[in-house]
This record gives structure tokens, C-alpha cells and sequence, in this order.
């Protein structure tokens, strides 16, 4: 565990010293505190879920985004593998081998889209969509991709970085009293 | 409260348009098929011919409950199309309660964060306390002292059985057994006694934190969980007489919103309601964090995965929990409740009277916060609704890059439109009860 | 007024001279608002944490019964007194203003905790700063969450100014803080959120 986290610190240098990049289910694969992370390319997403899916990965624990433009140079990523602005996170759970994994998926902010995995994995109806409302990434093959924690006619995406966090005036569309 | 097809137009305030149940008319085939709860049944062309397609649209009726309504559970929404007392489809809308915390815990430092996150889970705080610090401490690459561990342990064990009394006590009133209810509360003020001598708070604690807790237990601690441990049994048997025999509660619960082992794996359930298929998995015995792997417990499961399972589930894991407390009292360790790192834990109160240069570390810890190596983990925990995880990304400073929740309640309210379809309407509390959701952590 | 005291033939033959004793009288107004104190219910409106703390309120350890408080009614029609126990957020808004507006009056609102009360710890784009934005507040209870304690305080505080206040105008505005309405003159354009 420690090695590896050491490792993550070096940065991006420090994986492309190693010769041969390590591969699992044919996309470049890292480590990270002992948790393994596959970087496939979107291309690659749809076909890999499925033969994840067929190698007993049957849940998608988690679906999330990071937006990293403010901090572009990050670590972790393997030399084969260049950052874009946004990064989809999927996690993945093995029940029968007891095993995890993560998939990391880079995603341009100017085509800012990914493959829905809702087909496979119908349990990231929520999370893809929670994903939509805070980044604007969209998922294509979703059924029913609408905001889902702010209210729909709410300008931006509240975790997108450029997006002001602080406190903004109260807002109310004005309601008539009626009784 | 209500909104039929004709949406009066003062209702129209409220509205929050896409995000609605939308008519049967303009959705295509794939999401009826969604929305009949069928993703993991039938094809696309056999969801249109479904019995949902042979009634007419005139003959539906779209009723919505919420998001102020008493027994959904805070401020969840959900739209129901019913046709006569049957429900055909069903619609969560959630985000009511969204609070912006992953955001918010963007902006805040590491020591700062449990403060943020344990406003989640509001039924059981320390869960999401403990996973946070655990990827925190990931990312830091540092060990807690054993007494840390066995603490954290106790005290989510002692949460575990708080939050499964709340559901009893929620669970009870939904149905109308409001005696449930009262004898819920009774239980759970007593563990409440218990968590609030050793936080100072009743809930909401920020006891967890990275490198350990934030303060030992209390003298006369052991006597505390003593009296919690020989009251809870006959107390539960005293639930056992009056709802698990209870023809009356039987009748209601069992064989009402059945779900399978296939559809919970496919939709990312955990917790009580996939045990509650006969699926055995518990992140607690799989993949153990903390000592569980030290302690014996069983992990319970149903074979029907009906409400009345899931109730039974978590009535049974509350003994499972006494279990696990009891052998914590015995094998606490002796030793320091946080880890001593220069860097991440602040200096004792009695060094800072003394020296200077303690006093400016611990004033750097709390305004600037320590600083976490660069890097990015997801750790998960079994809370009582099932796996909380927390993926955090750290740019090298001493605030988190990104703060995600994965909250078990956000992914097992997707189970509702399958457990509610073909079901009748004065089923769908107890259903949304047995999912036992907290909207705190739905919305987060 | 009680029962044997009455001579025989009751009041319409003995008139006033029936009640040698045990009566007592007031003006309307304090009778009006005494019985108001006692007959206060709560509609159900828990948000988030602080819903918990309110329910136990209700429990049978802290019994909010005794203060004839225990009824809350899950339709606003029949309530008149919302505690918003819990953080609003931007979506939730015009669901508690339709809320508020459907209560009869005279009508009450306890802003229960700090993020109803000014937003707490969440002074981020998704919780509305202070419950006093939308509906005129009657009593604030700090703390995060208030012990039922607290609330209690907060109910007690409620009815000494229901018996203290005026009959037919309720007392202050809350904060004084009028509702910004959208458009509305002088109110600061918004660059993001609701349009
Ligand atoms: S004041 Fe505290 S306890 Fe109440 S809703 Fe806000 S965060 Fe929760």
C-alpha cells in the first residue's frame, strides 16, 4: 500500500518510467492505495462494461464526475492516457471474487458526452443523471436525462468549478396567496 | 397536494417540469419500460404490449404524494399512476433537501470536513464520519492507534442499533402501530443517553475524525453500554410479541414489494434490502475495514425479499449489533484514541499552556488544516442502509479537490418503481418505509 | 362555570345572581388568546436533521403532549403552526411558501435551527439563506440541532406571545425581511440560479 501511494505522488513522470504499461480487459490500468483503476478511453466504455459485466463485475457501486480544471496536471493518470477537463468515475464490485475496480474516463469539455451504461446497469439511471445535473456531462442512451437535485429550470451545473459556490440572493417565483 | 392530468395553474409553482412523471403519450418505449419497473424483464416490444399499454390513458389517474407528507420520510415526491387502487408506475423526484455538500466540503478543510458530511445521514451520523475519515486517512497513508479502531467500532455499532430503532419507530407509525412508534423512541433515547456522553451531542456528533476521534471515552463509559446491553432485549422482545407475531402486521408486510437478488445487483442495492433477498453481503464480513474482522457476528438474511423482510433484517441485526458492542467492551484496547502525527493531530490542551511553538501548531491545524498528498481514493463502509462510500480527490492542499458521498439511500430509491408496480396504493407507505430511505443523504 | 355551583333552574331563570362563584371574567381578546395559547397545532413540516429532533420531541420521553402540542396535522388546513425543522433549499422554496399560504389564520412559524434560521453552515448555492426570506418568522430556535429542549423553549416562547401579542394583527413580520420577489425594483440581478 505504501509504495504505491508513494507512487500516485510522483506524478504522471513516475508511470511513464515504467516500461511496459500495465493492461487489464485491454485498457491501461494504474494503482492507487492499493485500489485498481482502469483508464479506458470513452470508445472503449460500452464494449468494456459488457465484458466486465460477463467477468462478474454485476454492480455499478458508484458513478460520479470531477471537474478538474483548475488543477489540470493531476497524477495517477498512465503516460498513454491525456487529461481532458472532466473525468467520469465508475465503480465497480465483484461480489463473488469480493473485488473492486474503478474506471476513470476522460471526458473533452467541448463534447462533453459518454455512453449511458443505463443497458447494462440499470442502477445508474440516478447517478447519471445526478451527474448531468452537477456537470452538464451527458450520457446518450439515457431514457430520461433531466436535472434531478435542482430544480429544472436552474442555470448551470453547481459542481462544474467555474460555477460560483457562495451564497447567491434568495430567489421566489411569486406565489399569490391563495387560500 | 394532488395533481391530476388538469394541473390547476396556482399548482404550477411548484412544478418541476421534465423531472415529473411524464404522460404515457410522448415517452417511448425504453423508458415505459423503466418506469414499469421491467428493465431487467422484458424487452422493449413486450413493455409496450405489458398490461400498461391495454389501460387507456382516461382510465389512469397520476396522484403525487409529497414532497410534504407525512409519511415519506422527510421530503421525498413520488408520482404514482394508478389505475382504480393498483399502481402502475412510479416516479421518484427527489432533490428537495439537496444541500450542496459536496460543494460545501470543497471548501472546507480535512479537519473540517466530518463537521459537513455527518449532516448526511442525519439517523446514523457516524457512518458517514467514519468513511470520510477512513479515505482521508487512506490518502494520508497512516494507520490509527488500535483503541481508535475498537472506538470507532463501538460507537457505529451503538449508532447501527439507534438508526435500526428509528426505523422500527418510523416503520411502526407508517402503518399505523403508533405504540411501535413511541416504544422506538423510548429505545432510542436511551442509545442516544449513551452517544451523547461520549460526544457531548445528540446527533450530528463530529466525533470521528481523521486520525482517530475526538476524544476518549468517558470514565464510567463501560456501565453506560452495560445498561444499554441488559435493557435492549427484553425490550425487543417485546417488539417480537407485538409486530413480528402479529397476524395483523404479517398480513401487511409479507409478500408486499417483493424484489430479487438479480434486480438489487443490477440496480446497485445494498445494505438490508439485498440481504433481505438471501443475498448474503455484508462490506462488514466481505471486505472488512475497521477490526470486524475480529469479531463474530452473523450476517442475517431473508429468503423473500418482501417488506416484511427487511423489517425483520434490521430487527435482527440490532441484536447482531449487541453482539458486536458486547465483544468491544471486552477487547477494548488501552491506548491513545488518535493517532500522534505531528501533522495531522493537533498537540495535547495541557502542552499548549506551555509551549509556544505547540500553541502555533495547533493554531496552523485549525486555520490552515493539514495538508493531504495528491492522489484519489473511494473507500466504503456498511452503514445501516447499506454501502456508504467516499471518493475524494486531493490536489495536495489541505482542502479536498472533489468530496463525493456515495449514499446507499440515492441508489436504493431506485428500487422503488419496481417494488410499488402492481401494487396497491395503501401498500406503497409500508413500501417506502421498508426502504427506509434519509433524504438528508438522497439529496445530499 | 363548574357544574354544581349552578341553582336550580340554571342560568335563563337565575341570571347572573345563579354564579355566586367560580366565574371569571375578561376581555374577549384575553380569552381569545388564552384559549389560542392552549389550542396551537403543528402541521408536520420536517426537512432534514432537525425533523428528528422534533419527532423525538414528540416522543414519549420529552412528551410535548403536556403542552398540548402533541397533534401535528399532516394537512396544513388544519394546522396553525408550521416549524420548519430542517434546511430549505432552492427547490424546496415555493413548496414551503404553497404550504404556508394554504394554513388558516391566525398562523405561526418557529424557524427550528440554524439553517432555517440563517442558512447555518450551508451558505452555498443550494439552501436559501434564512427561512425569513419566504415566510414571516415568529420565534428562532439556535442550535444544530436544537435539543428538544430547545424546541420546547421555542413553543413556550410561541404561546407567551400569542397571550402577549395583539388579537387580530400578529405580532412583527418575523425578521422584518420583506419577501424579494424576482423583478421586483431595486432587487440585485442574479447571475445564476432560478430564472
Ligand atoms: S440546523 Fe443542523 S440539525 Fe438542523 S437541519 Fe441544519 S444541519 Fe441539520
Amino acid at each position: 500500500m505504501t509504495d504505491e501511494a508513494a507512487q500516485d505522488g510522483a506524478g504522471a513522470e513516475g508511470s511513464a518510467a515504467t516500461p511496459a504499461p500495465e493492461e487489464l480487459f485491454g485498457a491501461p490500468l494504474t494503482r492507487s492505495g492499493g485500489q485498481l483503476v482502469l483508464h479506458p478511453s470513452r470508445e472503449q466504455y460500452p464494449l468494456l462494461l459488457r465484458t466486465l459485466h460477463e467477468a462478474g463485475y454485476l454492480s455499478i457501486i458508484d458513478l460520479t464526475g470531477v471537474d478538474y480544471l483548475t488543477h489540470p496536471g493531476r497524477s495517477g493518470l498512465p503516460a498513454s492516457v491525456a487529461p481532458e477537463r472532466f473525468e467520469v468515475v465508475v465503480n465497480l464490485i465483484n461480489h463473488r471474487e469480493r473485488a473492486r475496480l474503478r474506471l476513470r474516463l476522460q471526458i473533452p469539455a467541448d463534447d462533453a458526452r459518454l455512453a449511458s451504461a443505463i443497458d447494462l446497469y440499470p442502477g445508474t439511471e440516478a447517478m447519471e443523471r445526478e451527474t448531468f445535473d452537477m456537470f452538464g456531462i451527458e450520457f446518450d442512451g439515457h431514457p430520461d436525462l433531466t436535472r434531478i437535485l435542482m430544480p429544472e429550470d436552474w442555470p448551470g451545473h453547481p459542481l462544474r468549478k467555474d460555477y460560483d459556490p457562495g451564497r447567491i440572493p434568495v430567489q421566489f417565483k411569486g406565489a399569490p396567496a391563495n387560500r | 397536494m394532488t395533481t391530476t392530468h388538469d394541473t390547476p395553474t396556482n399548482l404550477a409553482q411548484t412544478d418541476e417540469g421534465a423531472q415529473e412523471l411524464t404522460s404515457r403519450d410522448v415517452i417511448a418505449g425504453a423508458e415505459r419500460l423503466r418506469e414499469l419497473g421491467a428493465v431487467l424483464r422484458l424487452s422493449e416490444a413486450e413493455a409496450l404490449d405489458a398490461e400498461l399499454a391495454q389501460a387507456p390513458d382516461e382510465e389512469t389517474m397520476i396522484i403525487n404524494m409529497g414532497p410534504q407528507h407525512p409519511s415519506t420520510h422527510g421530503v421525498l415526491r413520488l408520482m404514482l399512476e394508478l389505475q382504480g387502487e393498483t399502481v402502475l408506475r412510479c416516479k421518484p423526484v427527489i432533490g428537495y433537501l439537496h444541500t450542496g455538500m459536496e460543494r460545501t466540503g470543497e471548501t472546507l478543510t480535512y479537519l473540517q470536513g466530518p463537521t459537513n458530511v455527518t449532516r448526511m445521514d442525519y439517523a446514523a451520523p457516524l457512518f458517514t464520519e467514519l468513511a470520510f475519515s477512513l479515505t482521508v486517512e487512506k490518502l494520508l497513508d497512516i494507520e490509527v492507534p488500535e483503541r481508535a479502531v475498537w472506538i470507532r467500532m463501538l460507537m457505529t455499532e451503538m449508532n447501527r442499533i439507534s438508526s435500526h430503532l428509528l426505523f422500527m419507530a418510523t416503520n411502526g407509525m407508517d402503518l399505523g402501530a403508533v405504540s411501535m412508534m413511541l416504544y422506538g423512541w423510548r429505545e432510542r433515547e436511551e442509545a442516544l443517553r449513551f452517544l451523547q456522553e461520549v460526544t457531548g451531542l445528540r446527533m450530528n456528533h463530529n466525533y470521528i475524525r481523521p486520525g482517530g476521534v475526538a476524544a476518549d471515552l468517558p470514565d464510567g463509559w463501560r456501565d453506560g453500554v452495560l445498561r444499554l446491553l441488559d435493557m435492549l432485549p427484553p425490550r425487543l422482545a417485546e417488539y417480537d410479541t407485538l409486530m413480528t407475531n402479529q397476524p395483523i402486521w404479517r398480513e401487511r408486510l409479507q409478500g408486499v414489494g417483493v424484489i430479487s437478488a438479480e434486480e438489487c445487483l443490477a440496480l446497485g442495492v445494498t445494505g438490508p434490502i439485498l440481504r433481505s433477498t438471501g443475498y448474503a453481503w455484508d462490506l462488514r464480513r466481505d471486505m472488512p475495514y475497521l477490526a470486524f474482522d475480529e469479531v463474530d457476528f452473523d450476517v442475517v438474511v431473508g429468503s423473500y425479499g418482501d417488506c416484511f423482510d427487511r423489517f425483520a433484517i434490521r430487527l435482527a441485526e440490532i441484536r447482531e449489533s449487541m453482539k458486536i458492542v458486547r465483544q468491544c467492551l471486552e477487547k477494548m484496547p488501552k491506548g491513545d484514541y488518535r493517532i500522534q502525527d505531528k501533522k495531522v493531530t493537533p498537540p495535547p490542551r495541557a502542552r499548549i499552556d506551555e509551549s509556544m511553538e505547540a500553541l502555533i501548531h495547533h493554531f496552523k491545524i485549525f486555520t490552515e488544516g493539514f495538508k493531504v498528498p495528491e492522489g484519489e481514493a473511494y473507500v466504503s463502509i456498511e452503514s445501516p442502509r447499506g454501502e456508504l462510500g467516499c471518493y475524494i480527490v486531493s490536489d495536495g492542499s489541505s482542502n479536498p479537490y472533489r468530496m463525493h458521498v456515495r449514499a446507499p439511500s440515492f441508489v436504493n430509491l431506485q428500487t422503488l418503481p419496481h417494488l410499488m408496480h402492481g401494487n396497491l396504493v395503501a401498500d406503497a407507505v409500508a413500501i417506502i418505509s421498508s426502504v427506509d430511505p434519509i433524504l438528508g443523504e438522497v439529496d445530499r | 362555570m363548574s357544574r354544581e355551583s349552578r341553582p336550580e333552574g340554571g342560568l335563563l331563570d337565575a341570571g347572573l345572581e345563579g354564579l355566586s362563584h367560580n366565574f371569571l371574567t375578561g376581555t374577549l381578546e384575553e380569552l381569545v388568546k388564552w384559549a389560542r395559547s392552549h389550542s396551537v397545532m403543528p402541521a408536520t413540516f420536517g426537512l432534514a436533521c432537525c425533523a428528528i429532533e422534533m419527532m423525538a420531541a414528540g416522543g414519549p420521553h420529552y412528551d410535548l403532549s403536556r403542552y398540548g402540542m402533541e397533534t401535528f396535522r399532516a394537512s396544513p388546513r388544519q394546522a396553525d403552526l408550521m416549524i420548519v425543522a430542517g434546511r430549505v433549499s432552492q427547490k424546496m422554496a415555493p413548496v414551503l411558501r404553497q404550504i404556508y399560504d394554504q394554513m388558516m389564520e391566525p398562523k405561526w412559524v418557529i424557524s427550528m435551527g440554524v439553517c432555517a434560521s440563517s442558512g447555518g453552515m450551508f451558505n452555498n448555492y443550494a439552501i436559501v439563506q434564512g427561512v425569513d426570506q419566504i415566510v414571516p418568522v415568529d420565534v428562532y430556535a439556535p442550535g444544530c440541532p436544537p435539543s428538544p429542549e430547545t424546541l420546547m423553549h421555542a413553543i413556550l416562547t410561541l404561546h407567551q406571545q400569542i397571550r402577549d401579542g395583539e388579537l387580530t394583527r400578529r405580532p412583527g413580520h418575523g425578521a422584518g425581511i420583506v419577501i424579494e420577489q424576482v423583478g421586483a425594483p431595486g432587487s440585485t440581478p442574479v447571475a445564476l440560479g432560478r430564472n
